[in-house]
C-alpha cells in the first residue's frame, strides 16, 4: 500500500490559491454558476447561505434534535461539535433531506423547505461527504469524482450511445473539471484506480473532491477526521482550509476531534442531547462553562497536544 | 492538462483484438462446415450471451436482482411473430425493435417495485413477473394465433429482403445483432448513464445526494436490460429453436442466465460470453467425458443431474473463490502470462 | 385487490366458501412447514437458504427409496434423519463458512447453486422416477357442520402445529434456543460472550434439516414424491414476505395467509380469466405487500443508515 508521506507535500498555499482562482474566475460552469474569485478567507457580511429554524427531530420516544437554530454565512467554516449522540448526524440528514423534521424549516439559497429536496441538493450548491465514506466502489477515482456534476447533465442514455454533441461535450467538460478538482487534491497519482481498493485516507479526499467538483456554496462534512493519522488529519485540514479559501465555499464540519475544530472554524455550535448549548467563535466556546461540563472537559488536554501538534 | 487517458489513441489494443474477433467470426468460422456447429452451439450461444448480457447491465451494473427473466425472452419472442404475422408490410427488423420495445415497456413496469425494494426482495416480485408473463402467454390463445397445438413455427429471418436460411445464415444473423447491441451496451456502460447504474447500485443514497437521478437511473435500467433480453428471446425462438413456445421460458431458465452471469462475472460485458460459452460447452463437455469414463451407465438421466450438480457447485466455488467471475479469472491469467507495466 | 363474486349475495353459496377457505388454511400450513425451514435457518444467520426446497426433496427420496428397499418405516425414518444431520453440518463447513461475510444477495446466490447440487445428487442417488409415499393416514374427508374437511389436511396441520410449537418453546426455554436468539440479534455479541457460532449454525441447519424432513414427508405423501416437489419452495417466498423473514409466527400467519388467498383467488377469481391463477396469485400479493410494508406482518423492520 503506497504511503500518503510518499505523495506530493503540501504546496505553498499563495500560489495556488492565485492559480485555482484565475482559472475559477475565467469559468462559468453548467446552468451559469460563476465561482466567485475573491480570495479574502474573512467570511463575508451578508445572509447566510444556509440556516436552519427551529429544527426538532424525534424517533420514536428519543429526542434526536429540539428547537436548533443555526446560521451559516458565505465563505465561513462552522463546526457542530458535541457528544456521541447529541444529533450531530441527524442535523446534517435534516438539512440534506434525508430526514423530515416534525418542526421547523431548512433555509436553502434563499428558499425555505419543510423537507430538503434531496434530488435537488446539488442544484441548490449543496454537497456532503459521508461518516461512513460513501465512494462507488465499483468506479475508478476520476469517474467518483465525475460523478459529482452528476445534476449538471441534460443529455439521455441514447444520445451518450451514440455520441451526440451534447452529450460529448458534457463528458469533456466534467472531465476537465474534474482533472482540476483531482490535481488540486493531490490524486493524480491514483486516479484510473477502482475507488474501493485505495488507502483509507486517500478515499476520504476522493469523496472530498467529488464533493468539491460541482464548486458548491455549501459543503457539508461529516465526520471527516474518522480515522485519520495525525499526518493525514493535518493534510486533510489545509485541503478543507484552502478549499474555502480557492473556491469561497462554506464548510459545515461535524467533528469530534476538538482540536481541529477550534484550529479550523470560524463558528463553533455544541449540541447536546439534541440542544444546543452554545454557539459562538472558537475561543468563547472554550471559555463558554456550560460546554466544558458537558463536553469540553477531558478536551483541554487533547486541544494542547493538538495544538502542539500545529493545528 | 488531461490527467487521464481521455479519447486517447484511436487503435488501441483492446480495439485489435475486438477486430480480430470480428474477422474470426465472420470471415473463418462460417467457413467450418458442419450444421452442428452452428445450430447447436454458436447459434444458442449467440442467444443466450446476448440475454446475459442484457441480464448483466441490469442486475451486475445496476446492482437490481432479477429472477424472471425467461419471462422477457418469451416476451420478445411472443412479440416478435406477432408484430410480424399482424402488422402488414413490416420488415422483419421492425418487428425485431417493436418486440425489444415491448419487452423493455413491460420490464419498466415489473420493475416498479424496486424503487421501494431492494436485494431478495426485489427478487421475489421479479418472480410475480415471471410466473405472470409465463401463464398469461400460455393462457391466452391470441399470443399464439389460436394455434391449437401452442407451438409455433418461427417464421424466416429476414434483413433487408435477404432471407437468412441455413445454419449458416442463422449464425450470421444471431452474430450481427449481437455485435451491434454489444457494441452500444459498451457505449453505454462507459457513458454518465453507465456511472449512473453503478452509482446506485454501490451506494444510492449518495447517488441522491450528489444528482443522480436515482428513479429514472432504475427504471432505465430496466427497460434497456428488458429490451435487449426480448431481443435475445427473438434470436433464442427464430434462430435457435425455430419454434415458438412458452416452454422454454420458464424459471429454470431463468435461473440459467443468473448462473451464467454469475459464473463469467457480474458487472463484465466480456463476462456474459465467457458464461454462456461455459454454459453451452459445459453439458457437450461432461457427456463425452462421462461416456468415455462410465460407458453405458452415463444415460441422459445421469448426464442431466451430473449437469445439476456440476453447475451448482460451480456456482458455489465461483461464489467463494473468485466472485468476479471468470472473466476476472482469465484476466488474472492473462496479466500472469503478459505483466501488464504498472503506470507511474 | 376487488374481490369479483360470481352469484348474488342472496344465493352465496356459505358453505362452500367455508370448504374452500379451510382447504387453503389447511393447504397453506404446509407452505408454512416450508416457510418454518427458511425462518429457523434467517433468523440465525441472516442467509436466505433456497435449498430449503431440495433438501425437502432429498429428505423425501431418501426416507421412500430406503423404504421401498425394505427398510422399516421407523428405521428408515431414522436414518433419513441421520442423513440430515449430516446434511446440515457439511452445507455449514463447506459452503458458509467460507462465504461468512459475503452481503446477503452472495449468499443467496450460493444456496441457489447449492439446491442445484441438492437436486442433482438426490435423484442421481435414487433415481428420477416419481414415488408414491404412505404415510398410513387415508385422505378419506370427513364432514363438521356440513363442510367436508380432509382427514390428511389436518394430518398436516396438526403436524405442522406441533413443531411450530415445539420450536417455539425451543426457542423460548432452552439454553440452546437462547444461544439462537443471541446469535440472531447480534453476532458480534454473541462471539463476545463466548457462543460458539459455527456450532449453532451447524445445529440450525440441522434443525433445519429436520423440518425438511418432515415438511418432504408431508408433502411427498399429497404430491408423490418427485423432482416438483423442490419448487414448493418458490411458494415459501409470498410466506416470508408477508409474514416476515425472521418470524415463526409469522411463517404460519403467513402461510395461512396465501394458502386462503390462493385457493379463494382461484375459485372466485380464476373463473374469469380461465382459471390458473394460482401459479402467480401468491406473489403478486406477496408483491402488493412489498410495496406497502416491506418488513412483513411480524418482522422487524429493516434500518438502513444513511
Amino acid at each position: 500500500m503506497p504511503s500518503i508521506t510518499a505523495l506530493k507535500p503540501l504546496p505553498d498555499e499563495a500560489p495556488v490559491r492565485q492559480a485555482a482562482a484565475a482559472l475559477a474566475s475565467e469559468r462559468a460552469i453548467g446552468d451559469g454558476k460563476v465561482v466567485r474569485s475573491t480570495v479574502t478567507p474573512s467570511p463575508a457580511a451578508g445572509d447566510p447561505v444556509l440556516a436552519i429554524e427551529r429544527v426538532s427531530l424525534s424517533f420514536g420516544g428519543v429526542v434526536a434534535l429540539a428547537d436548533i437554530d443555526l446560521e451559516v454565512a458565505p465563505r465561513e467554516i462552522r463546526a457542530v461539535i458535541g457528544p456521541n449522540g447529541a444529533g450531530k448526524s441527524s442535523l446534517l440528514n435534516v438539512i440534506t433531506g434525508l430526514y423530515k423534521p416534525d418542526r421547523g424549516r431548512v433555509w436553502l439559497d434563499g428558499k425555505s423547505f419543510v423537507q430538503t429536496p434531496t434530488a435537488r441538493l446539488a442544484r441548490l450548491g449543496i454537497a456532503r461527504t459521508f461518516q461512513n465514506l460513501a465512494l462507488f466502489k465499483g468506479l475508478s477515482v476520476h469517474d467518483n469524482v465525475v460523478m459529482g456534476l452528476s445534476s449538471e447533465i441534460r443529455s439521455g442514455f441514447l444520445g451518450q450511445i451514440i455520441g451526440s454533441p451534447r452529450a460529448r461535450r458534457e463528458e469533456q467538460r466534467h472531465r476537465a473539471a474534474a482533472d482540476e478538482i483531482i490535481a488540486f487534491l493531490h490524486l493524480g497519482e491514483v486516479v484510473e484506480r477502482p475507488a474501493g481498493g485505495l488507502p483509507y485516507g486517500i478515499q476520504k479526499r476522493v469523496e472530498l473532491a467529488r464533493a468539491l467538483v460541482a464548486r458548491p456554496r455549501v459543503l457539508l462534512l461529516d465526520e471527516p477526521m474518522a480515522g485519520m493519522t495525525l499526518t493525514e488529519k493535518r493534510e486533510l485540514t489545509g485541503f478543507i482550509r484552502t478549499a474555502r479559501d480557492t473556491y469561497g465555499t462554506a464548510i459545515v464540519l461535524i467533528e469530534h476531534d476538538i482540536g481541529v475544530v477550534m484550529g479550523l472554524s470560524d463558528r463553533v455550535a455544541v449540541l447536546d442531547y439534541g440542544r444546543k448549548i452554545a454557539d459562538g467563535k472558537p475561543d468563547e466556546i472554550r471559555a463558554n462553562q456550560e460546554v466544558i461540563d458537558a463536553y469540553l472537559g477531558v478536551a483541554h488536554d487533547e486541544e494542547a497536544g493538538a495544538a502542539a501538534d500545529g493545528f | 492538462m488531461a490527467l487521464t487517458q481521455g479519447p486517447g489513441r484511436f487503435i488501441t489494443s483492446e480495439r485489435l483484438g475486438v477486430l480480430v474477433l470480428l474477422i474470426i467470426a465472420y470471415g473463418i468460422i462460417p467457413t467450418l462446415g458442419g450444421s452442428y456447429l452452428f445450430d447447436a452451439i454458436l447459434t444458442p450461444f449467440l442467444a443466450l450471451s446476448l440475454a446475459a448480457l442484457g441480464l448483466n447491465i441490469l442486475t451486475g451494473y445496476a446492482g437490481q436482482v432479477s429472477l424472471g427473466s425467461a419471462a422477457f425472452l418469451a416476451i420478445g419472442a411472443f412479440a416478435a411473430f406477432n408484430f410480424n404475422l399482424r402488422v402488414p408490410g413490416l420488415p422483419f427488423a421492425g418487428s425485431i425493435v417493436l418486440a425489444g420495445l415491448t419487452a423493455a415497456l413491460i420490464g419498466i413496469f415489473f420493475g416498479l417495485p424496486s424503487l421501494r425494494l431492494k436485494g431478495f426482495y426485489l427478487a421475489v416480485s421479479t418472480l410475480a413477473a415471471q410466473f405472470f408473463v409465463q401463464w398469461a402467454l400460455t393462457k391466452f390463445s391470441w399470443f399464439s394465433n389460436n394455434n391449437p397445438s401452442g407451438v409455433i413455427d418461427a417464421p424466416a429471418l429476414t434483413l433487408a429482403g435477404t432471407a437468412f436460411t441455413g445454419p449458416v445464415g442463422r449464425y450470421l444473423f444471431s452474430l450481427t445483432i449481437v455485435v451491434l447491441i454489444t457494441f452500444a451496451s459498451t457505449r453505454l456502460i462507459r457513458s454518465q448513464t453507465g456511472r449512473n447504474f453503478i452509482a446506485v447500485r454501490d451506494h444510492e443514497t449518495a447517488a441522491r445526494v450528489i444528482g443522480v437521478p436515482v428513479l429514472a437511473t432504475k427504471l432505465t435500467a430496466f427497460g434497456i436490460s428488458s429490451f435487449i433480453i426480448g431481443v435475445a428471446g427473438v434470436l433464442w425462438a427464430f434462430a435457435y429453436l425455430r419454434t415458438v413456445e412458452t416452454a422454454g421460458f420458464n424459471i429454470d431458465r431463468s435461473f440459467q442466465i443468473l448462473f451464467i452471469i454469475i459464473i463469467g462475472g457480474l458487472a463484465s460485458l466480456r463476462g456474459a460470453f465467457f458464461g454462456a460459452a461455459f454454459i453451452v460447452v459445459f453439458p457437450l463437455l461432461l457427456s463425452r467425458l462421462g461416456g468415455a469414463l462410465f460407458g453405458g451407465v452415463f444415460d441422459s438421466g445421469v448426464l442431466e443431474m451430473s449437469q445439476r450438480i456440476g453447475i451448482g457447485a460451480l456456482i458455489i466455488l465461483f461464489l467463494i473463490l473468485e466472485p468476479r467471475g471468470l472473466a476476472a479469472l482469465l484476466d488474472r491469467i492473462w496479466d500472469w502470462i503478459r505483466p501488464r507495466r504498472v503506470t507511474a | 385487490m376487488t374481490r369479483k363474486q360470481g352469484l348474488p349475495l342472496m344465493v352465496f353459496d356459505y358453505q362452500f366458501f367455508i370448504e374452500v377457505l379451510v382447504g387453503g388454511l389447511l393447504s397453506g400450513i404446509m407452505y408454512s412447514l416450508v416457510a418454518l425451514g427458511f425462518v429457523l435457518i434467517y433468523k440465525t444467520s441472516g442467509v436466505l437458504n433456497f435449498a430449503q426446497g431440495s433438501m425437502l426433496l432429498f429428505a423425501a427420496l431418501t426416507f421412500v427409496s430406503l423404504e421401498e428397499r425394505g427398510v422399516p418405516f421407523a428405521l428408515a425414518l431414522a436414518a433419513t434423519l441421520a442423513v440430515m444431520v449430516a446434511l446440515g453440518i457439511a452445507i455449514e463447513r463447506m459452503v458458509l463458512r467460507p462465504l461468512v461475510n459475503q452481503p446477503p444477495i452472495t449468499l443467496f446466490m450460493a444456496t441457489l447453486g447449492l439446491s442445484y447440487v441438492i437436486e442433482g445428487a438426490a435423484q442421481l442417488v435414487w433415481g428420477t422416477q416419481v414415488h408414491g409415499l404412505d404415510l398410513g393416514i387415508e385422505d378419506r374427508p370427513f364432514e363438521v357442520h356440513g363442510v367436508l374437511i380432509s382427514q390428511f389436511d389436518l394430518f398436516a396441520a396438526t403436524v405442522a402445529g406441533s413443531l411450530v410449537a415445539l420450536f417455539s418453546l425451543f426457542f423460548r426455554y432452552t439454553r440452546i434456543g437462547l444461544a439462537f436468539r443471541a446469535v440472531a440479534d447480534d453476532q458480534y455479541a454473541a462471539l463476545a460472550v463466548g457462543l460458539k457460532l459455527p456450532r449453532v449454525w451447524a445445529i440450525v441447519w440441522t434443525a433445519a434439516g429436520v423440518v425438511a424432513l418432515v415438511a418432504g414427508l408431508l408433502w411427498g405423501a399429497r404430491l408423490g414424491v418427485q423432482f416438483s416437489l423442490s419448487l414448493v419452495v418458490l411458494k415459501a417466498l409470498p410466506v416470508l414476505v408477508l409474514g416476515g423473514f425472521d418470524s415463526i409466527a409469522g411463517a404460519i400467519i403467513g402461510g395461512l395467509l396465501i394458502g386462503a388467498i390462493e385457493k379463494l383467488s382461484e375459485v372466485y377469481v380464476g373463473p374469469w380469466f380461465g382459471g390458473g391463477i394460482e401459479s402467480w396469485a401468491a406473489y403478486v400479493v406477496a408483491l402488493g405487500f412489498l410495496l406497502v410494508r416491506p418488513a412483513g406482518l411480524f418482522g422487524q423492520k429493516l434500518v438502513e443508515r444513511a
